[in-house]
């Protein structure tokens, strides 16, 4: 029962990253001396359990039984119909136990820390729902748990601050900086380089340094595996385009990779276009970023003519970043994927049409992705089919829209 | 030829004359800019009149994630200051004008110094020995390496506890200037350096290879110094005089204190 309708495409064309963890010139292994041990042991075990049956079976069974895996596919019909284009397709990751795609990773990672022996993890969080993915796995396997969140978002994202803390992790505020998500990456890069000895650095996208990139985008898999099944089964094809927010872009890696040697789907991503990607108060790098290193990988980045890493704005916190996975930048470079970019508005615009016309509530994350179907499904004709990840459930955001709509709670 | 020795210029002179003297290299970090752009000059002076041999300069960035809040909080005052990579050249071509022997070495993040088009050449001609890469490991390095050694400029590489002894093996290949020990697992300004194990691995170390090999990270005082100079050939001091620094309020302040701090060590360094 453990491994769920899982095959994907069984030509493998598309192998990366390289051993050295390059997808294309992107990615690589920037850091302080101090952690190439630890990143060498990771990659390494990462390698021995990958394929290991006891491994496999142990993370399916996780994914069955906690998460509450697979998740459905389901038919917008309204919505669909309302736009009057292509059918729309949403993968339900709002329904994963915890709210959203990011537990499928921490639980495998998870597993590794508790292969590695280590007793503590630790992990950074934008949005709340990374570090509520990691307390939570933590609290079941009775790890201790630290989690940074910068300052503002610790306030922007309250109710998940909260689970954290019920699921008995300690949720560390971060002053530094701009007090946002990559602020949080900083803080747990340096306490991971102080106690790296018992301590697993939980990264909770497909970003900072080889082997995470991989192996993030290998655990969020699920996602496509599970999804490419499902079309075949529900629908009898696959979709003509798969779309999905792109924050650090784990959600997006996820559902794409699946489908990378399926050349006749397209693959978008949608970045946080902030107040428009032309007023430079955004988050999308590979919109209107340069090639640049932070966190341990080469990519898109949005910095200034000095290398200064900029500040970033978005309605939602898990998109607040202004670097974005590596192979998001090569999947781009070779042109196998296209990456739009929201506005907060039209983000907004679409999370509300999903509430009213489907009873969904989406996270602001994924009204993203939403919002670039409202655009261009019509565009598109009645017998295609678009494939949205709908990554997580909106619950975390209630008060962040109640506050744009004046109402207080 | 020994790649140690292989760049000629004023850091290989530094530590040939210090060996000469049998005395140990004291290493002193002070931020560009922090905490006002007029300080780092006249500090570098007073650094060099206190005792100091080689002068490492912070570039300050945005995201310094191997740093501790003493110096985390200097790179934002830099950067609130008006700081970037080409002032930091303007200030070592300012401190040139009175002092060409002193070995100058940048550190800092890959991102400032791949954001200068051209910055091996101007690094150079503003009158830089060497450049640390704080998130530069051996495998991503040989690029960079390659256009700085071709401008005759050091790139220093790390070593830390953590580093395998194959891997140590590795990285001392390509070592030039000097050899950066990390003495612990975490971040700069941290607390307690362990001189027992710190000893064990320099002395490793020093079996591989005849580069210099400076100790930094947690050395604090003359007395750590000392303590750890038995074991190496220098001693880096960065998070104590950057406090100094941000406790001062104006240039003549600091340069006095850092003076007086910097002659401290040395003495302590001297016995
Ligand atoms: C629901 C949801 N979707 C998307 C994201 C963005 O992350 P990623 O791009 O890694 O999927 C987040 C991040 O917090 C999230 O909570």
């Amino acid at each position: 029962m453990a491994e769920p309708i899982l095959e994907a495409n069984t030509q493998r064309s598309y192998a990366q990253p390289t051993d050295s963890g390059y997808f294309g010139e992107f990615g690589g292994r920037f850091v302080a001396e101090t952690l190439t041990h630890a990143l060498d042991g990771l990659a390494e075990l990462y390698a021995e359990l990958k394929d290991d049956p006891e491994f496999k079976k142990e993370l399916y069974e996780d994914l069955a039984h906690f998460v509450g895996r697979p998740t459905p596919l389901y038919l917008a019909e309204r919505m669909t119909a309302s736009l009057g284009g292509a059918a729309i397709y949403l993968k339900r990751e709002d329904l994963n136990h915890t709210g959203a795609h990011k537990v499928c990773n921490t639980i495998g990672q998870a597993l590794l820390a508790k292969r590695m022996g280590k007793p503590r993890v630790i992990a950074e969080t934008g949005a709340g729902q990374h570090g509520v993915a990691t307390a939570t796995v933590a609290a079941r396997l009775g790890l201790s748990c630290d989690v940074y969140m910068g300052e503002e978002d610790v306030h922007r994202q309250s109710l998940n601050v909260y689970r954290m803390k019920l699921m008995g992790a300690n949720v560390i505020p971060v002053t530094s900086g701009s007090k946002t998500l990559k602020d949080a990456m900083n803080e747990a890069m340096r306490d991971w380089v102080t106690n790296v000895d018992d301590t697993h650095y939980i990264i909770g996208t497909v970003a900072g340094p080889h082997p995470y990139p991989m192996l993030v985008r290998d655990f969020a898999s699920i996602i496509g595996q599970e999804a490419r099944a499902q079309m075949l089964q529900q629908v009898g094809k696959l979709p003509d385009v798969v779309v999905a927010c792109v924050g650090g872009g784990s959600n997006a890696m996820g559902i794409f990779h699946p489908f990378i040697n399926d050349t006749d789907v397209d693959l978008v991503g949608v970045e946080a276009g902030g107040r428009g990607v032309s007023t430079g108060a955004h988050a999308a790098p590979l919109n209107d970023g340069k090639v640049g290193v932070l966190h341990g990988n080469r990519s898109y980045l949005m910095s200034d003519d000095d290398g200064q890493v900029m500040e970033t704005h978005s309605v939602s916190a898990g998109l607040d970043y202004p670097g974005v996975g590596p192979e998001h930048a090569h999947l781009k470079d070779i042109g196998r994927a296209t990456y739009a970019a929201a506005t907060d508005d039209e983000a907004m615009e679409a999370f509300r049409m999903l509430n009213r016309q489907e009873g969904i509530l989406p996270a602001l994350e994924t009204s993203h992705a939403l919002a670039w179907v409202v655009e261009n499904a019509r565009k598109m004709s009645a017998d295609q089919t678009i494939l949205v990840n709908l990554s997580g459930r909106g619950d975390k955001d209630i008060l962040t829209v109640a506050d744009i709509d004046g109402i207080t709670l | 030829m020994d790649a140690g020795t292989a760049n000629q210029g004023r850091i290989a002179a530094e530590f040939e004359r210090l060996r000469e003297q049998g005395k140990k290299a004291l290493v002193t970090f002070i931020t560009a800019g922090d905490p006002g752009v007029d300080f780092t000059v006249p500090v570098m002076h007073s650094l060099v009149a206190g005792g100091a041999n080689l002068l490492e300069l912070g570039i300050p960035f945005s995201d310094p994630e191997a740093e501790g809040p003493t110096i985390q909080a200097a790179n934002e005052r830099a950067l609130a200051n008006g700081m970037t990579l080409t002032k930091v050249l303007d200030m070592v071509v300012e401190f040139r004008a009175s002092n060409s022997t002193t070995p100058v070495i940048l550190m800092g993040y890959l991102n400032s110094v791949l954001a200068m088009a051209n910055f091996a050449h101007r690094a150079k001609g503003a009158g830089v020995d060497g450049l640390i890469m704080v998130n530069l490991p051996q495998e991503e390095a040989a690029g960079l390496r390659q256009t700085l050694t071709a401008e005759g400029i050091d790139l220093v590489s790390l070593i830390a506890p953590t580093t395998a002894d194959q891997r140590a093996k590795e990285i001392v290949t390509t070592a030039s200037g000097f050899l950066y020990y990390v003495s612990l697992k975490g971040t700069t300004g941290s607390a307690a350096i362990a001189v027992d194990e710190v000893a064990e691995r320099t002395s490793f170390l020093q079996t591989l290879t005849s580069v210099p090999i400076c100790v930094g990270f947690g050395i604090k005082d003359a007395e750590s110094a000392a303590a750890v100079s038995a074991h190496a050939d220098g001693v880096v001091v960065g998070s104590a005089l950057v406090q100094l620094m941000s406790d001062s309020a104006d240039p003549m302040t600091a340069s006095k204190r850092l003076e007086t701090a910097t002659a401290e060590i040395r003495h302590g360094l001297d016995g």
